[in-house]
């Protein structure tokens, strides 16, 4: 099972990614910088990416309390937070990109 | 007007979880602690973050609320009548020449003290900041991230920005006040008391004021003078809105803030320790919980009980260089058991 991190200026990498495990969590054994002050609690909000417009539909819609940390967090039309995405075999090719509000907030 | 400096034993930067339980640790040790924490509560991110949600690995308590977990702990410090100073950020940290630290808040408080405990988990809690280009130009002059008095607002062509009880709360409460108010949030649902919502829209059919729906991309204006934003619609469509004072309210976000500036080593914004004190580079400067790191490093509140208690032996020895330190437990020491009340 695998994720496919698309960076700022468009390079891919593969992660590898299992099954229960949170984007976030992925993305962050990786060593890529993305803060999740709150540890996984939907409580930050700074663990934000954006997804590929062609996966969105394959993941489940946002809890409100999901939508409401995207409101403080500028969120934009394909945000999600990665704490709030757990792998699925479904999502076996997930393609994102770390939100640029995400990459500011962990400089 | 100068402040009277407050003398005690231990100051402890953060009134979290962490910090808390070091006032019990200290506390058997008969080290009387004063807490300055940035928030108007105790409880840290237990409390501003996630006081509702349940924490499922404090031992002996297998479901907790962050809240609760604050109060069982307030109660559990209590018998040793630490002071708390909320709404304070120490900004400023400086050896005195008899080897104790003065400590300074930016609301004027003076401490001294002979050792000091950072337990300030993220750093300081302040206000998230839109990623707007150029913000900063505009902060403090015509951008304010909080209402310190609704007098500064008195005529003022006002667009408030967020969906939460604070933006709400302001709209319902500057719009008397402003010559012109303006709302504008991302979405048409908003995370605030529903009477607020009501509230809100009744002013908007009364035409006392506006909402839109949309993000804010750019500001306009001269030397720090708002004049009017361009504004995403949520149509994908951009449009200008006219306005002299931006207030964006977006929550919380935790910075290191300005222990940065007080010559302590730094990794990746956490403070190095050892393993044995939870001493910082700095001898008499402690460091517990989230804002530590050391090999092998978990962010658990168990672990930073656990550097609570060490660090206190440690911090102990560091006052009283030359007293005798006898380890004793609550279960059996009648003398810990006075101090806590219960003998």
């Amino acid at each position: 099972m695998r994720i496919v991190l698309v960076d700022q200026k468009g390079v891919e990498q593969v992660l590898e990614a299992a099954e229960g495990w949170r984007v976030m969590e992925i993305i962050r054994d990786y060593g890529f910088p993305i803060v999740a002050e709150c540890g996984g609690a939907c409580a930050c909000g700074a663990c934000q990416v954006e997804v590929d417009p062609e996966w969105t539909a394959k993941l489940h819609p946002p809890r409100e309390d999901e939508v409401d940390m995207l409101d403080r967090n500028y969120g934009g039309d394909w945000s999600r937070l990665s704490c709030q995405l757990i792998m699925t075999p479904a999502l076996d090719g997930l393609r994102l990109r770390i939100a640029d509000v995400a990459l500011r907030e962990a400089a | 007007m100068t402040q009277e400096t407050i003398s005690t034993d231990v100051v402890i930067i953060g009134a979290g979880p962490c910090g808390l339980f070091a006032v019990f640790e200290l506390g058997l040790l008969d080290m009387k602690c004063h807490l300055i924490d940035i928030l108007d509560r105790s409880g840290g991110q237990c409390a501003e973050l996630y006081p509702e949600k349940p924490i499922y690995d404090i031992p002996g308590l297998p479901v907790v609320s962050g809240q609760e977990l604050t109060d069982r702990l307030m109660e559990q410090a209590a018998p040793f009548k630490p002071e708390f100073h909320y709404n304070e950020m120490v900004e400023e940290l400086e050896k005195l020449p008899d080897g104790r630290w003065r400590v300074k808040t930016d609301g004027g408080l003076v401490f001294e003290a002979k050792v000091i405990v950072i337990a300030a988990g993220g750093g300081s809690f302040q206000p998230k900041k839109p990623p707007i280009p150029g913000i900063e130009a505009y902060e403090g002059k015509s951008v304010f991230y909080a209402v310190k008095r609704m007098e500064t607002f008195r005529g003022k062509n006002i667009l408030i920005s967020g969906g939460g009880d604070s933006a709400l709360d302001w709209t319902i409460n500057l719009q008397p006040v402003a010559a012109s108010m303006q709302l504008i949030h991302r979405r048409d649902g908003f995370r605030a008391a529903p009477d607020s919502v009501k509230k809100m829209h009744a002013l908007v059919d009364e035409k006392k004021m506006q909402f839109h729906l949309g993000q804010i991309t750019a500001l306009h204006g001269d030397n720090g003078q708002l004049e009017g934003v361009t504004v995403k619609g949520n149509d994908g469509n951009d449009f200008q809105l006219e306005c002299d004072t931006l207030l964006p309210f977006f929550g919380l976000t935790m910075k290191l803030g300005p222990i940065a500036n007080w010559g302590l080593n730094l990794h990746e914004n956490l403070i190095p320790v050892d393993t044995e004190k939870f001493q910082t580079n700095v001898p008499g400067i402690f460091a517990i919980g989230d804002i530590n790191t050391y090999p092998g490093k978990l962010k658990l509140i168990l672990s930073g009980f656990h550097e609570a208690a060490l660090m206190s032996q440690a911090a102990f020895r560091h006052a009283n260089p030359d007293a005798k330190l006898t380890f004793q437990y609550t279960t059996s020491s009648t003398s810990l058991q006075k101090k806590l009340g219960v003998a």
